[in-house]
């Protein structure tokens, strides 16, 4: 037995002791009880004084949900400064992914830009080349959305197969945020576009100067410059002070810290749109520019880092569902490996190129469960399989596996990441 | 006639244009010098646009590759650790392991120029001259035999250099290929069976997820010595540390990376962290021969490893300003003490 999986037996007790006393008696009937500690006993945060107004001027999460944190894998990269951490999806509910709480893949550490010496310039194919600094970004008229942000590579590590277990490792690489930032768009007429313009080249102040080549349909669509995330300044491993928003598209493409957009006729082939975020197929050829993310889902509950500890029972099942083309249209769950599939329920902001938050309940009757979520999004595309993404692309793509994921789940409420047939 | 016309062609645009309140721009931003531009427009395009005039041959970039790129990427572009491999790898691309460096699987070299020159050093970036860049880029054509070693490089020859990958690529076409493919949606019956054929336990590869205690969280102790430190020169010792943390790390939860962590480097025996597996012979040598880490040995060895200790995996070309060393010291001093 791996040490994780003993771990999770181990919480699994602690968790079923705690519940010792309300034993589930069927239908509708309550289970009798011993008097509770919890309630016959006073409690000290019932009787003493808690903290002041003053005790902690930016607030932090309770002591409790000290576990809820962002984490990498260590081998996955050379450095931690090139590298990446997974959101805690397990952990979540609701759509919005607080800001502490969204992942990092930097690639050359995370800048601390002073924004009195922020600038963007704007340069190439445009009227005038053109230096912008913060206060003028502001005097453009804002906007607000509510969009996710996925790494090409999220879940890139299962296409040979189940091989981290917890969907904070297996789908952790997306956030989903509401930005206020300003039009790109805006942008590029205020430093007039010439008609030659085909592509733009957005590029980061770090120290890895990051770039990326966008076509211009895209940039004059629904590209933001944004500074706020969630209603609070972008923390800055996340772009602090601006960052462009790509909708819908792979998260490496939303340049952080950015500093300059060029105008061009032709794209750049820079290093991350050559040697990194192109799809190797099994013949040896490579897709480039493929910077739609398809739709896809994942049940964060129950997971491998969150077991059933109730029992049998009604138990509430939910996930996140997406789609870079659109809404989420329909989630469709199942509980048997696949075998037959009922539609969950959607709740919650349902936008495009956002996360939507689904719920399926239902009584388990505590045999072994193989849990699978299917997404739908709005132009009718359906989410795949692995295998049959594999049966296109073989195994080396690394980037853009969006195919179905199983759980399985055993009679002791104990969840493990599996593939199944 | 025509007069008028022109005339309430004007009216009706000026009247236009104070209906909407709207002009074609906002008036927002100034006018970028050409000075800024040299400084922030440094990108290169496949056909050579952005290329600044200049030239390095592959015996130069030897040199320059050795000082700058082999502490990571390895003497030969072999990669060191899980750094990039940047040589080799031809005829992999079909296989079960494909090995992408620049000569197997990058389309195009002006993106070796373009990155070496916007971001390497990893740690040091835009430190390079355009010749050391074009140095480089010729010796990493050498290391993957695409040029032999008399060969230069220069912004008139380089639009003739193609990479062997470049016809490898093809434009997404999942459009085509695969979306018309996933628009079903069974609901009942979709197989006759299922089993498990792949668990992620099996592997075993998952961080472990315990909720950390307290006490597992390292405490930051206040040396007595901080009292001592000169704190201006441990701010500038930071930023001289950037040359170095790609390799070492310090602090309370530095772990080995490329070489070993340096929390009480200070008294320690040099080669002697039983945990750190990389060292050369010569520096364990070196150490049990008595050599040990102090103000004098660091300085010394960091200004040039390679002559001060002959054989080291160190491949750093060392820093040559005695003040940034002093600096650099006065850091490590600062943060040494406090890990472990």
């Amino acid at each position: 037995m791996s040490k994780k999986f003993a771990s999770a037996r181990r919480n699994f007790v602690i968790g079923s002791l705690a519940a010792g006393s309300t034993v589930f008696a069927g239908n509708a009937t309550k289970a009798t009880a011993h008097d509770d500690p919890a309630i016959t006993e006073l409690q000290p945060w019932a009787s003493e004084l808690g903290d002041g107004v003053d005790a902690s001027p930016y607030g932090k999460p309770s002591d409790f949900e000290k576990h809820v944190i962002r984490r990498n894998v260590s081998w996955l990269t050379a450095d931690p400064t090139s590298s990446v951490n997974f959101t805690p999806l397990h952990a979540l509910d609701g759509t919005i992914t607080p800001n502490g709480l969204c992942f990092e893949r930097h690639h050359g550490g995370v800048a601390i830009v002073n924004p009195g010496k922020y600038r963007l310039m704007v340069n190439g194919l445009i009227n005038q080349n053109t230096v912008f600094d913060l206060s003028d970004l502001m005097r453009f008229p804002r906007t607000n959305r509510l969009y996710f942000l996925e790494c090409a590579a999220n879940s890139g590590m299962e296409w040979r197969g189940a091989q981290l277990n917890g969907c904070q490792f297996t789908h952790g690489m997306i956030h989903n945020v509401l930005y206020t930032g300003i039009k790109l768009k805006d942008i590029l007429r205020e430093v007039g576009l010439k008609q030659s313009a085909k592509w733009i080249l957005a590029e980061g102040a770090d120290s890895s100067a990051m770039t990326r080549s966008i076509p211009i349909e895209k940039a004059m669509d629904d590209c933001l410059i944004a500074f706020k995330m969630n209603g609070e300044s972008l923390r800055p491993e996340q772009g602090y002070p601006v960052r462009l928003v790509v909708p819908g598209w792979e998260g490496n493409m939303w340049i952080k810290w950015i500093r300059r957009i060029e105008v061009g006729d032709k794209p750049w082939h820079h290093r991350e749109e050559t040697s990194k975020y192109t799809d190797l197929f099994e013949d040896g050829n490579a897709r480039k520019f493929t910077w739609e993310m398809d739709a896809k889902s994942v049940i964060t509950n129950p997971s491998p880092q969150a077991p059933v500890l109730h029992g049998r029972g009604p138990m509430v099942l939910t996930g996140v569902a997406w789609s870079g083309r659109g809404k989420i249209s329909r989630v469709d769950v199942s509980i048997d490996g696949g075998i037959s599939w009922n539609e969950a329920r959607i709740n919650g902001p349902a936008n495009s190129k956002s996360m939507h938050r689904f719920y399926y309940e239902f009584d388990w009757n505590g045999q072994q469960l193989l849990l699978q979520s299917r997404a739908q999004d709005d132009t009718g595309y359906v989410q795949p399989t692995k295998d049959q993404l594999r049966s296109i692309r073989g195994e080396n793509s690394i980037y853009h596996n969006n195919g179905i994921q199983t759980w399985a789940v055993d009679r002791n409420g104990i969840t493990e990441n599996v593939e199944v047939s | 006639m025509l007069k008028y016309l022109n005339l309430a062609l004007i009216q009706f645009s000026l009247i236009l244009f104070a209906h909407t309140g709207q002009s074609e721009t906002l008036g927002l931003g100034r006018v970028a010098t050409e000075n800024e531009l040299k400084a922030w427009d440094i990108d290169i395009r496949p056909d050579g646009a952005g290329l600044p005039a200049g030239s390095g041959s592959v015996l130069s970039g030897e040199e320059t590759y050795t000082e700058n790129c082999a502490s990571c990427h390895g003497d030969f572009g072999e990669g060191i650790d899980r750094w990039p491999e940047l040589a080799g790898g031809f005829d992999t691309l079909d296989s079960e392991d494909p090995v992408k460096t620049i000569g197997s699987y990058w389309p195009y070299l002006s993106t070796v120029w373009d990155y070496v020159h916007r971001a390497m050093p990893f740690g040091n970036a835009q430190s390079l001259t355009d010749n050391d860049v074009y140095s480089i880029t010729a010796y990493i054509l050498y290391l993957n035999d695409l040029v032999e070693e008399d060969f230069e490089l220069s912004n008139k020859n380089f639009s003739s250099i193609s990479l062997p990958n470049e016809n490898n690529f093809f434009h997404d076409n999942r459009n085509t290929l695969e979306n018309k493919q996933f628009v079903k949606r069974c609901m009942q019956n979709c197989k006759p069976d299922v089993k498990i054929t792949k668990r992620a336990v099996v592997l075993d590869v998952t961080p472990d997820t315990e909720i950390e205690t307290e006490q597992s969280v390292p405490k930051v102790e206040i040396q007595e010595e901080t009292a001592s430190l000169n704190l201006q020169l441990v701010k500038d010792g930071e930023k001289v540390f950037k040359k170095c943390k790609a390799c070492h790390k310090i602090g309370a939860k530095a772990k080995h990376g490329t070489g070993p962590h340096l929390n009480n480097i200070y008294g320690r025996i040099a080669g002697s962290l039983s945990d750190y597996k990389k060292y050369s012979k010569n520096i364990i040598n070196a150490g049990n021969n008595g050599l040990i880490w102090d103000s004098e040995t660091l300085s010394s060895f960091i200004e040039n490893p390679k002559k001060y200790l002959a054989g080291t995996k160190m491949n750093f070309k060392g820093i040559k300003k005695s003040t940034d060393r002093n600096a650099l010291l006065e850091y490590i001093k600062s943060i040494a003490s406090s890990g472990n």
